[in-house]
């Protein structure tokens, strides 16, 4: 009998062509993600040692990063990220690599767009120059983000050289309160475990909580597992997996998918499989949450105080202090009734129909207050089809929202969506770290229900008194 | 391309006593925008280092004279956030070959490996003795020595012992980068691909 193993164990050993004694494995990926940003130095790469590319259909790209969210049917009024746009289209077309290009049907964020097209499937191996491959992970994938180096031996050989990461395995058990979210629960995780927490592991998701996601909120949970250091997470495909996937574009058809069905089935930690390290929390423990501070982890509830500088270690309170005056807080504030200025609903940890809908759902009837600009960005051009199919549109318009066209926004600010500086924004991306989203911006990170709540009244606010 | 061999250096450093330095930090999102390996070391720290008017703001480390040298120290968790190559290479570029840290994120790791920069991860008590040698003397120097694994502060001469992947020492003593040693298993992947 063979020993009992994790999910990730499954999938990492059956996708290692060799190991290295004392050594990284050396990683077979199935399929491998690419975007404007972190490609173009690899292709020159492969140029420079005269490589083609060995498998342009296992590649999939799509500019996301530095696009413009309004007026794409123009030119990219800058130049800079009109030429790394054009560069990966010329890459792409050199190499034979599939590209949704700015203007295609299937456009949009590298992660948002790899699930919602079925090219990202449950046992897969996954890599993308981008720490958010995590996202992939829930549907049963090892999915990571590489750099720029590691693009280019993808593209070259289809392999990387990874040292094994530890298996932890993080259960929330329980029924998760009304207005609380895989967002929340992300945030919660990394509040509890700190931003370094994960470093070195693989997370696998487990419990009654997280079976209770959907796919979107799964995919919000994987999204943000980078966040707590970890290389990555997933959860075990089952029906909410299999049901997400069936008809997707490139999704298995006919009797091949009940032959994948039959496979993704299998993919699951044994009963007794072991992990280096296990967390267990409760879903009634977890409330809606906003970050505070400069990074994932200066999170908490959001009718919590800021905790008092003098509650930490020594070492830790120059760092933390160096935070709080970057936000413009003190210790010890309650934050509840501060006042916002800006909401940005998007990025690939919340940037699909879902979040849309959760959002436009709790927006309904309601109009947004004066005081706030709201950035409502899309995952892909699927997600802003189907907000107009189903009616979103109309309810944000009537709200005084606008959707604007998809891309990574104001996630990372690479395009013109800069939060100011001084603001203060309620963000449903990922991460708070200074002048992520514009030089001097002050990001709170939160989920689509905060974010709406806030939208409406102006200032920082519980979503569940209007939900009540 | 091949990698910068790596054997032994001696220098002073350059202290940033911040935790959770993250990648955002090292290299700015709007710096990310060429299609080409340069000039990155011009933007190192850029909001850390300039102000708003392009201005240097001279209490930041990297702009204060009494510091110098191939060898930057860094607070616990180095390198966390995004996965941008960039950030290495514009620590890198800017004249760094070491990292010291008591905690490093797993892929800026891994990616300062592949370019040549050589991350030393220490306990956080010798890396409060690292930053008290700086205090002392702001042109304190350290001995890094790959072959012995060694990161010495050569003022007191308190040798510190640190952990590197064989494969990736040797990597780095040789200036091999991995994809010269994933193109020569070219039969191996033929093999594996053809078994799926």
């Amino acid at each position: 009998m063979s020993q009992s193993t994790t999910l990730f164990d499954k999938i990492w050993d059956g996708h290692t062509v060799k190991s290295i004694e004392n050594g990284p494995s050396v990683l077979y990926i199935d399929r491998h993600y690419i975007h404007e940003v972190t490609s173009p130095v690899a292709f020159l790469g492969l140029e420079k040692r005269r490589l083609s590319v060995a498998n342009p259909q296992k590649t999939t790209a799509t500019p996301d990063h530095n696009i413009p969210t309004q007026d794409q049917h123009l030119t990219i009024q800058d130049a800079l990220s009109r030429h790394q746009v054009d560069k990966l289209m010329k890459n792409c077309k050199n190499h034979n690599i599939p590209l949704y290009g700015l203007n295609h049907k299937w456009q949009g964020i590298v992660h948002v767009i790899g699930p919602e097209l079925g090219l990202t499937q449950p046992g897969m191996t996954i890599v993308c120059g981008d720490s958010h491959t995590s996202t992939h992970g829930a549907f049963g994938c090892v999915a990571f983000g590489i750099g720029t180096s590691e693009v280019e031996m993808v593209l070259g050989t289809q392999c990387i050289m990874q040292p094994k990461p530890k298996k932890m395995r993080i259960k929330i058990d329980g029924v998760l309160s009304k207005g609380v979210t895989a967002k929340d629960i992300a945030l919660y995780i990394i509040s509890q475990i700190s931003t370094s927490g994960g470093t070195g592991h693989f997370i696998e998701y487990a419990g009654s909580a997280i079976e209770g996601l959907t796919m979107e909120g799964r995919m919000t949970l994987c999204n943000m597992s980078i966040e707590s250091g970890a290389r990555g997470g997933l959860i075990a495909p089952d029906q909410t997996t299999f049901e997400y996937l069936k008809n997707k574009e490139f999704s298995p058809k006919d009797q091949k998918w009940e032959d994948a069905m039959a496979k993704w089935a299998l993919l699951k930690s044994d009963k007794d499989a072991s992990f280096h390290k296990e967390y267990l929390f409760h879903a009634q423990d977890i409330e809606p949450m906003i970050t505070f501070g400069t990074n994932p982890g200066m999170g908490t509830g959001v009718t919590g105080h800021i905790p008092l500088a003098a509650s930490l270690a020594e070492s830790e309170r120059v760092t933390y202090e160096k935070s709080l005056h970057y936000m413009g807080f003190s210790d010890g504030d309650k934050l509840h009734g501060k006042s916002i200025d800006y909401v940005f609903v998007g990025s690939c940890t919340n940037g699909r129909i879902e979040d849309l809908r959760e959002f436009s759902h709790f927006i309904k009837g309601k109009k947004k207050a004066e005081n706030i600009t709201a950035w409502i960005v899309p995952g892909s051009k699927q997600v802003e089809l189907q907000a107009q199919e189903e009616g979103l549109l109309a309810i944000l318009e009537d709200a005084g929202f606008e959707l604007r066209q998809p891309g990574c926004s104001a996630c990372l600010a690479m395009n013109d969506d800069k939060i100011p500086a001084g603001k203060y924004a309620v963000s449903t991306s990922n991460r708070n770290f200074e002048g992520r989203q514009g030089p001097g911006a002050r990001t709170l990170l939160a989920s689509p229900l905060v974010a709406a709540a806030c939208a409406i009244s102006g200032k920082i606010t519980d979503p569940r008194e209007y939900l009540n | 391309m091949p990698i910068e061999k790596f054997i032994k250096i001696q220098s002073s450093a350059v202290p940033v006593r911040i935790e959770n330095v993250d990648t955002d930090q090292i290299i700015p999102a709007r710096f990310l925008k060429a299609v080409e390996r340069k000039g990155f070391g011009d933007n190192l720290f850029r909001d850390w280092r300039y102000d708003k008017s392009n201005n240097p703001i001279s209490d930041f480390p990297l702009n204060e004279i009494k510091y110098s040298g191939q060898i930057l120290i860094g607070g616990k968790n180095f390198g966390s956030g995004s996965s941008r190559e960039h950030a290495a290479w514009a620590l890198y570029d800017y004249g760094f070959k070491v990292v010291v840290s008591s905690f490093f994120a797993d892929i800026f790791k891994g990616n300062a490996l592949n370019n040549g920069l050589l991350p030393v991860q220490v306990t956080s008590a010798e890396l409060s003795e690292i930053f008290e040698a700086i205090d002392m003397d702001t042109q304190a120097t350290f001995s890094v020595d790959l072959v012995q694994q060694t990161f010495t502060i050569d003022a007191s001469d308190k040798v510190i012992d640190f952990e590197i992947n064989p494969y990736k020492k040797e990597c780095l003593l040789q200036g091999y980068d991995d994809i010269d040693y994933l193109l020569s298993l070219k039969k191996e992947i033929a093999v594996f691909e053809s078994k799926e």
